[in-house]
């Protein structure tokens, strides 16, 4: 806490008005982000000094169109801008972003911030493309008609945000605010007035030329039947072919300095258990984590910039009917397709889903898609069992294997949406009503801190979870010693080994090895923790010469085609990520839920491996 | 289909009327009012205020622009100055002039 110094503003929008560019603008990296109490809707505060040297701390709060909180995000919009949360007063004023080339809606929801009674400021962003397109805004004369400050803003550029800064420090923040609102839910009658208020004011402050030229000729193109749907599967085939090969040169330079690290600091430790610790341990485990840090910047960067674009809306448009015809919702496609990075984010996205079931379905489902974290797992397997040729002129190979993997993810989960809305749910679905925005050029100050962001989420849980889970499995796996003359790799008689041997019957049905069934274990963490456990556990129970070697072609020598393939096979279904389940649990606020989802992911992947193992094993012999 | 409640825009007289859930690309026109369907999944009451705070308001310009490329559904409309998606089931709730 500040103090009483620091008043708090609430930073408030419609959705695509670029309120988070001006949040990015206003505090730079100083965000802190955590939980409402009780809820599970991220809480972004932010905070700056104003010119005048004032201390002000700021809320990014979910963008809406109106304070009546239909979804849990704009429930939280709403809560907190009339300070219904536990442990959040009503904010000591708001700003009120509008994406200035399209005020309508805005001038509505300014009108029931107004009923809040603290106040406020309008800040119009993206004038630049206003004054581009050959369009005006008397402002003062706006600032009369609503009866509060108006400035104009460019997000996302230098200097951009002077007149809200100035406005900010006027703002006549009241000394003793009072605790009660005036705001109540409209009813139709005042939403229509409000519209024809709105109109009004439009008409004699603001003349627009039409700005939707650009972005009509695009959706021609992107929109059409035959080619929106050929471009937005290429958009992704070609996400995925730059994740697995863009990444590779950086990988293989953190990988080649990581390992000459790991030998540099075991030539200067002394022989024993200290080094092996560090070196098997630390530089091993968690080095192999942190070679994935490329594709997930890269996976990361794709999607930053096709929301940034305005795309995602559009792919929400294309795949609605799909969606529609699996039981799931067209708004499913965004969470969805976050789960591509993270099914944390995505499931966290849901929220953008009113009906509960809807979006319960969408969260039980979203684990499917194929994570950042099993990026790991599947390119050291590709790359271990998938020969590098290309076929039918130029495409990779190991590529296809990768875009196959992910393929089946996505089929079965709208396969599972279908049968949950077939089966257990059968009632009907939510509206589907969605602003589809202007596009927008995305702004690389945005993208790059958006990058920042994450990839330092990635490192900090490298740097922490994994580096705990990496040391807990290196005392698992080399305590207790083996005795005295004992022949064989050590970590046979190691807990790890023994829980590993004792749990080895169960997924022997299914091809899978004791030392698999090891990183199984610790992969309920992080699953791609599980690369490093494999790297952790074969490089303690091989001696000498080939421990140094990596752990590709250890597993290409150690493990079956069919195992292989059932491992693939198992890392497309498997809950193992205790995070995931714990968001589940979060967000779905029930134990039921998390529940349902292991057992059934579980069964789904005990069932697809055996298969696969089985099936891989006669057509092979 | 006469809009059932008063409105200051309602369609003049022998102007054609429509749900704009029927209509396909390309179509133009304003929106007369809005009524209630057999098909609505979530309360009247909120569906006429979601649909009245995306702008679907009396007297607002609607042009369908897109189709879906699955069963030409969901639509992509032009309301005054803002485009929405929107599936035909939730369309037909919007009664619409032509013109």
């Amino acid at each position: 806490m500040n103090g009483p110094a620091a008043p708090e503003i609430a930073l408030v929008g419609c959705p695509n008005s670029g309120k988070t560019s001006l949040f990015n603008a206003l505090t730079g990296s100083r965000q802190k982000v955590a939980n409402y109490a009780g809820v599970t809707v991220e809480r972004k505060e932010g905070s700056f000094v104003t010119p005048a040297g004032r201390p002000v701390k700021i809320l990014d709060l979910p963008g809406t169109y109106s304070l009546r909180g239909r979804s849990p995000d704009e429930v939280i919009t709403r809560d907190v801008v009339l300070g219904r949360l536990d442990g959040e007063e009503i904010p000591d004023a708001v700003v009120c972003v509008a994406d200035a080339t399209n005020l309508r809606l805005v001038l509505r929801l300014v009108m029931e911030l107004k009923a809040v009674g603290r106040p406020m400021v309008l800040a119009l962003n993206m004038m630049d493309i206003v004054a581009r397109q050959g369009g005006r805004i008397d402002v003062d004369r706006l600032s009369k008609e609503l009866g509060i400050s108006v400035v104009e803003t460019v997000a996302v550029k230098r200097g951009g945000t002077a007149a809200l800064l100035a406005a900010i420090d006027e703002l006549p923040l009241l000394e003793d605010p009072p605790t009660e609102h005036g705001w109540r839910e409209p009813t139709a009658a005042e939403i229509r007035a409000a519209h024809a208020e709105a109109a009004r004011i439009l008409h004699d402050c603001a003349f627009h030329p039409g700005n939707e030229h650009l972005t009509r000729k695009l959706d021609t193109v992107l929109l059409h039947p035959v080619a929106g749907v050929v471009i937005l599967l290429a958009v992704l085939f070609l996400m995925f072919q730059a994740v697995f090969s863009w990444a590779t040169p950086a990988m293989d330079l953190i990988k080649a300095g990581i390992e000459a690290a790991g030998v540099g600091v075991g030539e200067i430790l002394p022989d024993g258990m200290l080094r092996s610790l560090i070196v098997d341990g630390v530089f091993a485990g968690v080095g192999a984590v942190l070679v994935f840090l490329p594709q997930i910047v890269i996976l990361f960067f794709f999607i930053i910039l096709l929301e940034d674009f305005g795309y995602m809306a559009r792919a929400a448009f294309l795949m609605d009917r799909l969606m529609a015809g699996t039981g799931l919702h067209g708004r499913a496609f965004i969470p969805l397709l976050s789960s591509f990075a993270c099914a944390i984010p995505g499931i966290m996205a849901a929220r953008v889903i009113e009906n509960r079931r809807d979006r319960i379905a969408t969260i039980l489902v979203a684990p499917l898609m194929t994570c950042s974290a099993r990026l790991p797992v599947y390119t050291l397997i590709i790359a271990a069992f998938v020969p590098d040729e290309t076929i039918l002129g130029g495409v990779g190979l190991q590529g296809l294997v990768m875009f196959g993997l992910f393929a089946t993810g996505i089929l079965s989960a709208l396969a599972v949406a279908f049968i949950l809305k077939k089966l257990v749910w059968r009632e009907a679905t939510e509206p589907f009503i969605m602003e589809l925005p202007d596009y927008k050029m995305p702004a690389p100050a945005n993208v790059a801190l958006g990058l920042w962001i994450r990839a330092g989420a990635f490192l900090r849980r490298a740097g922490t979870v994994i580096l705990a889970l990496m040391i807990l499995i290196w005392f698992l796996s080399s305590f207790p010693a083996p005795p005295e003359g004992a022949t064989g790799p050590a970590i046979d008689f190691s807990v790890a080994g023994r829980i590993g041997h004792f749990l080895a019957p169960i997924f022997e049905p299914i091809g899978f090895n004791w030392q698999i069934v090891v990183a199984l274990i610790p992969g309920m963490a992080a699953r791609e923790v599980a690369v490093g456990v494999l790297a952790t556990v074969y490089a303690l129970s091989a001696t000498g010469e080939e421990a140094r070697q990596a752990l590709q072609p250890i597993l290409s020598a150690a493990w079956s085609l069919p195992t292989a393939l059932s491992f693939l096979v198992w890392y497309v279904f498997a809950p193992q990520c205790l995070s995931t389940l714990a968001v589940v649990r979060r967000e779905t606020n029930s134990r039921v839920w998390p529940t349902v989802m292991f057992v059934y992911m579980f069964v789904l992947a005990y069932a697809a491996s055996f298969a696969t193992y089985h099936i891989a094993g006669a057509l092979l012999r | 289909m006469i809009p059932t409640r008063e409105s200051a825009f309602a369609a003049p007289a022998g102007a054609p009327l429509d749900r704009l859930g029927r209509r396909s690309r390309g179509w133009s026109g304003w929106v007369t009012g809005l009524t209630p369907t057999d098909a609505l999944t979530i309360p009247w009451t909120e569906m006429e205020r979601r649909l009245l705070e995306m702008g679907f308001v009396e007297g607002a310009r609607v042009e369908i622009l897109h189709e879906g490329p699955f069963g030409r559904d969901p639509l992509a409309v032009r309301v005054d100055d803002l485009t929405v998606a929107l599936r035909r089931r939730e369309a037909d709730v919007v009664l619409v002039a032509e013109g």
